[in-house]
């Protein structure tokens, strides 16, 4: 694994070009350690049945490609064109105003001018113009065509996979021309030869196996459950036992399998853990699954067909348990998913019904067709109808800010219900400045399944953006708590926030729900979900 | 290909662009071919041509609604939504495209990145960039106005918009340009700006290293081509007078498709007629369709309502899952041991194992 530089010397960013210096297309990319993920490992293909599984390194000179590579690009590029308006479109009318170029987290972090959205995408219209339009046939590279070749091929998995999906560049172009849609699509043309990456190959095949990305099998997702409700009992001195598998149940719930795994996400789960546990008296009837263990869905970032196949799983599970509606957790790219693409990959979901809340009667009318809830609105709802007792100031150690996750931002709209729940369990809460929250969010640097260990510069890099905005607000107001709703932020914006702002730590909203959450019949609350001491709690000897 | 190739490359060929019926109709007067068929074949391409393109791009289905929500969605009545940004149905998607091809919204939110460092510690700031969304704007209205000002050569007679629209344009400029009062026409606004937005656009390309970097020919030489009609337009106002007579029976007898080609027209006309011709005849094979593609932006024209209002993809597929059973088959007996629920008892294990 390549040592990620200093944070001093990652600062050193250009972002102009060479005044003198050959055209793009001209100059092979340079495959630079701690910029790229580990080529695919072939039982993880084999195991989802993907094609060309083999053993290979992306800095091989040789990448093992069948011999008739080119006419798979070709065909699988005239596939895409016919069944994608949106890339047709986005191939054919870019006018190259430059608006898209300074808004990607990469370039502002890399100074990499392959990492303007805009050429990213070039990188793909100068094949496509070769190959399918007369301009690019004839003129060649004066009318802006380009031969694909090996070394356009490995440009093409080099920058495709230096692509969050965070459609930020989309925001600002003046035909809603869409990266992300270019890099999904071209991460499906590299997928017919066998090219992903394999932090993306392996969590598909985990998940297509045991339901979830990170591979945890039945026995023990219930065991890691298990673990919390030990943690919760000793904070609150209350048990709360949690419901697996179980027929009949009113709600399933499903949320990314990186909140019970890893901290700090795992402070998120135990909080949906205690939010359920509150709401059973009231009348919370709810389920979680082992086989629907994963709301992410790193086959989005394979091809949209892998999407498909690992996202059945949700409504199969609830069909087959009979509940009425589904529930989700807090994650990103899970969202755009279920809000964009569930219904019409998987629906109609004809046997769940229309959400209701269980606890306040109200319809959730925005999911009535996907009959999928996301937990925030959820809990949103249960404020507003005053049925959560809440003491803030358990918060009070905590000055926190919002960072807007691209997907629920920016294929979503959700803005709102987050910063409801969030002002009313805490007491300090400061936005960052408008450039880089709401639909102009800053990337975490390390979705689409980028959020590797060896490309840890390059998640430094693209992180930067986010982690300036954070710094402003940490040395302004004092900020030292970075909350979000999103299982990959609350993955990866600890490395990030270590690199750069050191003082910042990162929350989900769900565990500072739990954290105010007053429960009949606890014991004295003295320290947080992470066993740290409340404001005032600091000499209580039971810590 | 770097900068300076695509630049000259495409300022040669406007300059051949230039020559063709400079030397077309000033040397061998070949009138009819540039006054009449090549108009008429321009005329074709562009219309023809832009119909087939918006027919191809049409034929690609939409299979996914995947609108780029830039404000609050439609939650719950005590949250604001923003109707514009966000929209949830037909009414907020046309006002949205409105604002978008009538405003350009989106570019509108232009930012530019200013970074520094200090102390070895990095600072990205976003300032203040209207420029280009000014030239653009500009530039689109101003080329507007201009199109709509020509109709006093194609019609009798000249609707009365036209007229007031002219007298606008020029009005603005009254006193206020050198050449009042001298025996020149009247200035007109809409010149000036374009020329200024045009030349801003095709400016930027040069001094900003990142626009330097992903232009291409494709790019340039639209902005030459637009230049050298404004230019030669302007020429023909302000310098080389033509005969408006003898052009407005040109121009009539094309749109009243009994075309002449009257002598005595100056060869500057030509060449502003032949740059038209060749800059809409390259409009659909170029990104200047995006005059078209912009209506059809499937970020941009449809409503955040998936989760309340199914989208269907007419070429959804079955694919292949692992299935509960495929599941619990697997891992029955850590279920059982783990006292989860199960479909089937501890046997059914035994019995998949016996059929392998």
């Amino acid at each position: 694994m390549a040592d990620t530089p200093k944070p001093e010397e990652t600062a050193k960013i250009d972002h102009r070009a060479p005044l003198f210096e050959e055209g793009w297309m001209n100059k092979p990319a340079e495959l630079k350690p701690g910029i790229y993920c580990y080529g695919s490992k072939p039982k993880n293909l084999e195991y989802v049945g993907m094609p060309y599984p083999k053993e290979w390194n992306p800095t091989d000179e040789d990448w093992q490609l069948p011999e008739n590579w080119k006419e798979i690009i070709q065909e699988g590029f005239k596939d895409r064109l016919d069944r994608f308006r949106t890339l047709k479109l986005f191939m054919d009318i870019c006018v190259r105003c430059g608006a898209c170029a300074d808004k990607c987290h990469f370039f502002i972090g890399s100074g990499d001018p392959k990492n303007m959205p805009v050429l990213r995408a070039e990188l793909l219209r100068s094949v496509y113009r070769k190959n399918f339009t007369t301009g690019g046939k004839i003129l060649g590279p004066f009318g802006g065509g380009r031969e694909l070749t090996e070394e356009v091929l490995k440009e093409w998995w080099y920058y495709l996979y230096q692509c969050t999906e965070c459609r930020r560049c989309s925001l600002f172009c003046p035909y809603g021309i869409d990266t992300a849609e270019v890099t999904i699509l071209g991460r499906e043309l590299t997928n017919l030869l066998g090219l992903n990456t394999d932090w993306i190959a392996a969590p598909v095949a985990n998940c297509y196996r045991t339901g979830n990305h990170l591979g945890i099998q039945p026995h023990a997702y219930k065991d890691m459950l298990e673990f919390f409700t030990d943690e919760i009992e000793d904070i609150t001195g209350i048990r709360m036992e949690q419901d697996f598998n179980r027929k009949g149940a009113e709600i399933l719930f499903i949320t990314p399998s990186g909140d019970v795994f890893a901290d700090p996400g795992t402070y998120t789960a135990m909080g949906y853990m205690m939010l359920f546990h509150y709401l059973k008296s009231m009348g919370l009837d709810i389920t979680w699954s082992t086989y629907a263990s994963e709301g992410g869905n790193f086959g989005y970032f394979t091809s949209h067909e892998m999407a498909k196949r690992l996202n059945a799983k949700m409504y199969a599970e609830a069909k087959r348990l009979g509940v009425k509606w589904i529930l989700g957790g807090e994650c990103g790219h899970m969202w755009r998913v279920l809000n964009q693409y569930m219904d019409t990959f998987n629906g109609p979901a004809d046997f769940l019904e229309e959400p209701v809340s269980p606890i306040t009667g109200t319809k959730f009318e925005n999911a009535k067709t996907t009959k999928m809830t996301h937990i925030v609105e959820f809990t949103a709802d249960l404020i507003k109808h005053n049925k959560l007792k809440l003491d803030p100031s358990r918060n009070d150690h905590l000055k926190v800010t919002f960072h807007d996750s691209c997907n629920p931002a920016r294929g979503m709209g959700f803005f709102e219900e987050p910063r409801y729940v969030i002002k009313n369990v805490c007491n300090h809460f400061y936005e960052m400045p408008p450039e880089t929250i709401r639909e102009q969010t800053f990337c975490c640097g390390s979705g689409a399944g980028l959020n590797a260990g060896e490309d840890m510069e390059l998640r430094m890099r693209g992180g930067l953006p986010r982690a300036n905005a954070v710094r402003y607000v940490h040395e302004k107001h004092g900020v030292n708590m970075l909350s979000c709703i999103c299982a990959i932020d609350r993955a990866v914006f600890p490395d990030l926030m270590r690199y750069w702002v050191p003082e910042v730590d990162v929350t989900g909203v769900h565990e500072m729900v739990a954290n105010a959450l007053v429960f009949e019949g606890e014991k004295k609350r003295t320290t947080d979900l992470r066993g740290e001491p409340l404001p005032g709690m600091e000499d209580e000897e039971d810590v | 290909m770097n900068f300076f190739l695509s630049i000259i490359f495409s300022f040669i060929a406007v300059m051949v662009v230039v020559l063709i019926p400079w030397i077309g109709v000033g040397a061998l007067d070949l009138r009819v071919l540039f006054g009449i068929v090549i108009p008429y074949a321009a005329m074709a391409t562009f219309f023809v041509g832009i119909i087939i393109r918006v027919i191809d791009w049409g034929r690609s289905p939409v299979p996914f609604r995947i609108p780029t929500t830039a404000g609050q969605e439609w939650s719950f009545p005590w949250i604001k939504r923003n109707r514009i940004d966000n929209p949830k149905g037909l009414g907020g998607v046309i006002v949205r495209m409105l604002f978008e091809v009538l405003t350009f919204r989106s570019l509108f939110r232009n930012t530019r990145l200013e970074y520094r460092r200090t102390q070895g510690v990095p600072k990205v700031d976003y300032e203040w960039e209207k420029w280009l969304w000014l030239a653009a704007i500009l530039f689109h209205y101003s080329f507007l106005v201009i199109f709509l000002r020509h109709f006093r050569f194609f019609t009798e007679p000249v609707p009365g918009f036209v007229t007031l629209l002219q007298n606008l344009d020029g009005f603005m400029q009254m006193g206020a340009a050198p050449f009042n009062g001298f025996g020149l026409p009247g200035v007109y606004l809409t010149d000036m700006l374009l020329m200024a937005a045009v030349t801003w656009l095709l400016l930027r390309r040069v001094l900003y290293s990142q626009m330097r970097y992903i232009s291409l020919p494709a790019d340039y030489f639209p902005l030459f081509l637009i230049l050298g009609l404004g230019f030669t337009g302007m020429l023909m106002r302000y310098l080389f007078r033509v005969d408006v007579t003898k052009v407005k029976e040109l121009a009539i007898g094309l749109f009243k498709f009994s075309p002449t080609a009257p002598e005595g027209i100056g060869v500057i006309f030509y060449i502003h007629l032949f740059i038209l011709c060749v800059l809409i005849a390259y409009f659909p094979f170029s990104k200047l369709m995006h005059l078209a593609g912009v209506f059809l932006s499937p970020t941009r024209n449809l409503a955040n309502n998936n989760r309340f209002v199914r989208h269907v993809n007419p070429w959804n597929y079955p694919v292949a899952t692992h299935t509960y059973e495929e599941y619990e088959d697997e891992f029955r007996d850590h279920m059982i041991e783990a006292g989860l629920p199960v479909e089937k008892g501890a046997d059914a294990t035994a019995e998949t194992e016996e059929k392998e």
